[in-house]
């Protein structure tokens, strides 16, 4: 658990340090994970260290947005004077975004000719 | 005995009350979503943030005292986001055999996502601050609050609107789709996962083995896209 923990934190440290450094519009964890993606392809046993902390990390993810979330108190004034205009938005890109991202796959997929086998 | 009031002063001083009452709080939330045979608007995150909520209101707690102790759990999100190297990883070989139909749904559900919901809270008359907190909010929430960060929004919103984008996600999904006539399991389950993260992908299992590792792939590509096109479309609007 202790590797596994050192890498993770080892990734975002140094994609923290890289977008500072570098000004780039991306955020630090970001940066870590597509890091830590070309690590495990260029070594494989990284993967099976790091495997077992990650997905107890992410079997909990939805608690992790809690604290975030209550953060909402602080924002009851601007719920309530712009709340309309947000649900609409919310509700409607939503049915929208998943409309035309489920579309255009199944488009392009039959375009192309791609299956998934397993 | 001593005076309950020090009691209460040393306890609203210390992280321990409050990181114990989130986990309580999440832990309640759970144990109802289950209870409820699993329906995605009986979210444990919404459970808890209004159980939480209503606490602080109660205790006349303010929210920087709440943040104190709750900062521990907040903290892990960065890590967690690190942590989603791991699927992406192993769904690898899925991604590249699909990944001209992904790149393509990627690009059109990121982008439909960012600007149908800025054009709309715009045309409606949000502020600017409203709108850069909106922006991210298809993203998985860790990338969502930094990105809100970064555009000058309000990352505890952006939090609350990256929480209810989700729920309306997992709740419409199936009966659009289904409406849609789209077939495809990758299809089906990528595009939740770009729309609605991390509670789309949590839905998309319940559903379908292969839809759930599609949302997955697309939540964290869909990651990687919003960090890079949200500050490009906020600029139209403000």
């Amino acid at each position: 658990m202790i590797p596994a923990l050192a890498t993770i934190l080892m990734f975002q440290l140094a994609g923290e340090v890289i977008a500072r450094a570098l000004e780039l519009p991306l955020p630090g964890p970001v940066l870590g994970m597509i890091g830590l993606v070309v690590a495990f392809l260029m070594a494989p046993r990284l993967a099976e260290v790091v495997r077992p902390t990650a997905q107890g990390l992410l079997a909990h993810l939805s608690l992790l947005f809690v604290p975030a979330g209550v953060g909402v108190v602080a924002h009851f004034g601007v719920l309530s004077e712009q709340g309309p205009a947000i649900a609409v938005a919310l509700v409607g890109s939503t049915i929208l975004a998943i409309a035309v991202g489920a579309l255009v796959f199944a488009y392009v997929a039959r375009l192309v000719g791609s299956r998934d086998d397993g | 005995m001593a005076d309950a009031a020090l009691i209460w002063s040393y306890l609203s001083r210390e992280p321990l009350l409050w990181l114990t009452a989130t986990l309580l709080a999440y832990w309640a939330g759970d144990a109802a979503f289950r209870a409820s045979g699993r329906k995605p608007y009986v979210n444990p995150v919404l459970v808890a943030v209004i159980v939480l909520a209503a606490v602080l209101w109660l205790t006349g707690t303010d929210y920087p005292a709440y943040f104190e102790g709750a900062q521990f759990v907040h903290f892990m999100l960065g890590p967690a986001t690190v942590a989603l190297a791991v699927p992406l990883h192993a769904n690898l070989s899925r991604v590249r055999r699909a990944a001209l139909p992904i790149l393509a749904a990627l690009l059109a559900g990121s982008v439909t996502a960012v600007l149908s919901a800025l054009g709309i809270a715009w045309a409606m008359g949000a502020d600017a601050g409203v709108l850069a907190s909106l922006a991210p909010k298809s993203a998985t929430a860790p990338v969502a609050i930094g990105i809100s960060e970064g555009l000058g929004g309000a990352p505890t919103l952006t939090a609350v609107l990256v929480l209810l984008t989700g729920i309306i996600g997992a709740v419409v999904v199936t009966p659009l789709l289904n409406a849609l006539g789209v077939r495809d399991w990758r299809a089906r389950g990528f595009a939740v996962g770009v729309a609605a993260h991390g509670i789309g992908t949590a839905r998309a299992f319940q559903v379908n083995e292969t839809a759930g590792a599609f949302a997955g792939i697309g939540m964290g590509l869909n990651a990687v896209l919003t960090a890079l096109i949200a500050p490009l479309v906020l600029r139209l609007f403000v």
